[in-house]
């Protein structure tokens, strides 16, 4: 019997194995077939495989950048630039995809006949149109349109829209180490003032009211700051200035260039469509008897909101927005169409051109795309994972 | 404070609605005299309340109309459908206000204004679009720098296609099979080689020719047949129990699923030739082909895997208790079941690649929106950026709206079915 039981595992087990050992050795074979193939063709070019150039310098400039640069720094630091301008365009398209996907989301659910038709055309148009498509319009169409330097439109005197880009008031700050501590100081103070709130709700039924101190924590002690601290902001609004007889610039503040803008913009129409359906979908699964259920036990219409509803929606809506937040990061590359100085075009573009290190190049920026997206998907699980509901 | 406002009733229902549609009226007057004709009814009032008397007229109008079981069947559906409270009536009427405002300029733009007559950008002389543009260059637009005596060539693959699709339609159950086989395996040869031509006396046409919105059909249509079964097996592989494969599995879909389409077609570009051995050269458009083939087989094979997860275990056990194996009972029983769950899923997905078929122009392949950058920097045809986007935005959004809609409908038929 035994002797049975072990010559059966042992024809399973190899059955298990073979496409398993093929796999790998098949795997395995492919990747000594393309190294050797990379040598011998990276031999005839005179180079050799290795991350040395990263500290060569790059010479080239970049347009627009967060940080200090220019051609005598090296290429490590051109990578970094392009990183941060990626960062950059996606943390803004996704504020504003954000904002403007919740609203449509609500927006589609509303008695309002024609606030519900308006936000339904808004998503079937922007979404059934290619992203790229999007971008080249506001960048070539859209944006081109606008008024020469000399003629922009005006904001109330300090700010500046026309065709070379939007000039907004630059933050002149002083002690801003200080102001900047106390924000994080004041973010602790409301974490733990919430949790004592919570235990004395949990512990003697006492109700603090929560919001509204933390909002005077948030606001006051980095006020304290400006009237205690020697802290001060002051603002420098662009000048317009003529440099000859038709050249005409706009000197201090910020410069948003329209590269940024016209990818933002497409970015965040685009993806709200979709932040817009998960929305939707999210306040729509809640089912309608809890809120009747929460009604009848006699909540406010707030607390529904707060405590029955928007909990229940946001459990279906997070997951996939995220997943909408890391498609944005990962199309924010398309700007390499409009000469966006993101990672794919400083670097996959510009310094590849330069180096000629096609692999290493090529591999660290997919490896970046690549941690981003691993990380959020870890971090995701372990959020789907808090979430569940827990069942008894 | 509540007291004072006239809350309107039933008893004086006819006073209150010939006032408030009264004042509905006046205000929407007020806006059509402002856009059209420039006449500013409440100008004696200072600036920005004048600005905003057509909201405020119209507000109050609305609380006026705004009574509860009328009577009235029309007027309790527009109280119920655009005037439910105060801020819905605002809501209603910005609404209103913008597309009085707004849609004019814009049909005028696109239609009214517009030239349609005419060889060059001479012929538009008026205000609005230059439609002589997409004119002109329409044939370049859907066949790219193809020969334009060669064009029936790529008409009659597409009729063929056409006629085949359409015949898969038409034909008994019988044939269904060998059609469909037909239209998978040997129809993409003979298509493929009716283009590039090169044999049986037809003209060899470089793929760098090739362009246009034919080229975003063919390389969707390629690409989408040739994922499929590797989306197929690799849904399979991630499912499997034997490590090596699950993992080899996992590895290349999270590898094509966390990068951007951009940089796998960057890749097939600079960093695919490096690996070849020296002197060998693979044709641009094949590469593209295998970069996004290879990308879009990722998400394929998670759409498939949740068509496989959603199948109840009893499926697998029965299969097994006939005594199947792995392959039988995959392809007998499991995977029948749950392509048939994700069709909307592979719709989903061909639309995504359908709009993501731009990007090749990172390796120099001018699709319809490439050849409109392109049409657009000619020098004869400057500053006719908005024609052309807005004509190649329209036929995408075409394109995609139907595939959507249809994909929409096929999710709503087969939830019925079940």
């Amino acid at each position: 019997m035994n002797l049975k039981k072990f010559k059966f595992d042992l024809s399973n087990k190899n059955k298990d194995l073979i496409p398993q050992v093929l796999t790998v050795l098949v795997l395995v074979l492919v990747i000594i077939y393309f190294t050797i193939n990379a040598q011998t063709n990276m031999g005839n070019r005179g180079i050799s495989f290795g991350f040395g150039f990263l500290s060569q310098e790059s010479s080239f400039d970049i347009t627009f950048s967060l940080i200090d640069y220019d051609g005598s720094h090296s290429y490590a630091r051109a990578f970094l630039v392009g990183l941060l301008n990626t960062i950059l365009v996606s943390a803004i398209g996704i504020f504003f995809a954000t904002i403007l996907g919740v609203t449509i989301g609500i927006a589609r659910l509303s008695p309002n006949y024609l606030i519900s038709k308006a936000a339904e055309w808004y998503v079937e148009i922007f979404r059934n149109i290619p992203l790229i498509l999007q971008i080249f319009f506001w960048y070539f169409a859209a944006l081109r349109a606008l008024p020469l330097t000399e003629n922009s439109i005006n904001f109330y005197d300090i700010s500046f829209l026309n065709v070379k880009g939007w000039y907004v008031p630059k933050f002149v700050w002083t002690n801003f180490n200080l102001f900047f501590y106390s924000i994080i100081g004041a973010t602790i103070s409301v974490i733990f003032f919430s949790k004592y709130a919570k235990k004395q709700r949990d512990e003697f039924g006492r109700q603090l009211p929560v919001f509204y101190i933390s909002l005077c924590l948030l606001i006051g002690i980095p006020l304290l700051t400006f009237l205690i601290g020697g802290v001060s902001l002051s603002f420098q609004v662009p000048q317009l200035e003529q440099l000859s007889k038709t050249v005409y610039v706009y000197k201090g503040g910020v410069s948003i260039i329209p590269e940024l803008i016209s990818l933002a913009l497409a970015l965040s129409m685009y993806t709200a469509t979709f932040i817009a359906e998960n929305v939707r979908a999210g306040i729509l699964g809640v089912n309608k008897g809890q809120k009747e259920a929460a009604a009848s036990i006699g909540l406010t219409k707030g607390q529904i909101l707060k405590l029955v509803v928007m909990p229940q929606a946001l459990r279906i809506i997070i997951p996939p927005t995220t997943n909408q937040y890391l498609n944005l990061t990962k199309n924010s590359s398309l700007a390499a169409a409009i000469a966006y100085p993101d990672i794919v075009l400083v670097f996959a573009g510009t310094a590849l051109m330069q180096t000629g290190r096609a692999i290493e190049i090529i591999s660290i920026t997919m490896l970046t795309y690549l941690s981003l997206s691993l990380s959020i998907s870890v971090f995701m699980n372990w959020y789907n994972k808090k979430m569940a509901i827990k069942e008894k | 404070m509540r007291n004072l406002l006239i809350k309107p009733n039933k008893e004086n229902l006819k006073t209150f609605v010939i006032v408030g549609s009264f004042l509905i009226f006046i205000s929407f007057i007020d806006v059509l005299f402002n856009t059209f004709f420039e006449i500013n009814f409440t100008g004696f009032f200072p600036s920005k309340i004048s600005f905003f008397a057509p909201l405020i007229l119209g507000t109050a109008g609305l609380y006026l109309i705004r009574i509860e079981f009328s009577g009235n069947k029309l007027l309790d559906r527009v109280n119920a459908n655009f005037n439910s409270s105060n801020f819905n009536a605002i809501l209603t009427l910005l609404v209103i206000f913008a597309l009085i405002k707004y849609v004019p300029p814009v049909l005028n733009w696109f239609i009214f204004d517009a030239d349609f007559i005419g060889n060059s950008k001479d012929d538009c002389t008026s205000e609005g679009a230059c439609w002589v543009f997409v004119k002109v260059w329409l044939n370049r637009f859907v066949y790219g720098m193809y020969p334009d005596t060669e064009q029936w060539r790529i008409n009659s693959a597409f009729i063929m296609l056409f006629l085949l699709v359409g015949a898969a339609f038409f034909v008994p159950e019988k044939f269904k099979k060998y059609l469909l086989f037909f239209l998978l395996f040997v129809y993409p040869i003979i298509g493929l080689k009716l283009i590039s031509g090169g044999d049986f006396g037809l003209k060899y046409v470089e793929t760098g020719a090739w362009g246009g919105l034919s080229l975003t059909f063919i390389v969707s249509a390629f690409a989408l047949i040739l994922c499929f079964p590797i989306g197929m097996f690799l849904a399979l592989g991630r499912r499997s129990n034997l490590p090596a494969i699950k993992y080899t599995s996992i590895g290349f879909i999270e590898l094509w699923r966390g990068v951007p389409l951009i940089t796998v077609l960057f890749m097939s570009a600079v960093m695919f030739p490096m690996f070849l051995p020296d002197g060998t050269y693979v044709d641009k458009l094949i590469r593209v082909l295998i970069a996004i083939t290879l990308f879009e087989a990722a998400y394929m094979a998670e759409v498939i895997r949740g068509g496989l997860q959603a199948l109840p275990k009893g499926q697998y056990e029965a299969a097994k208790s006939l005594g199947m194996g792995y392959w039988r009972m995959h392809f007998l029983i499991i995977l029948p079941q749950a392509l048939k769950l994700v069709i909307p899923g592979i719709a989903n997905t061909f639309l995504a690649l359908v709009k993501d078929t731009p990007l090749i122009f990172v390796v120099g392949l001018l699709e319809l929106a490439g050849m409109v950058n392109l049409a657009k920097t000619n020098p004869k045809w400057l500053g006719m950026a908005m024609e052309g986007y807005v004509f190649a935005g329209l036929v995408f959004w075409i394109i995609c709206y139907a595939m959507s809609r249809y994909s929409q409908n096929l999710e709503r038929k087969l939830s019925t079915e079940r």
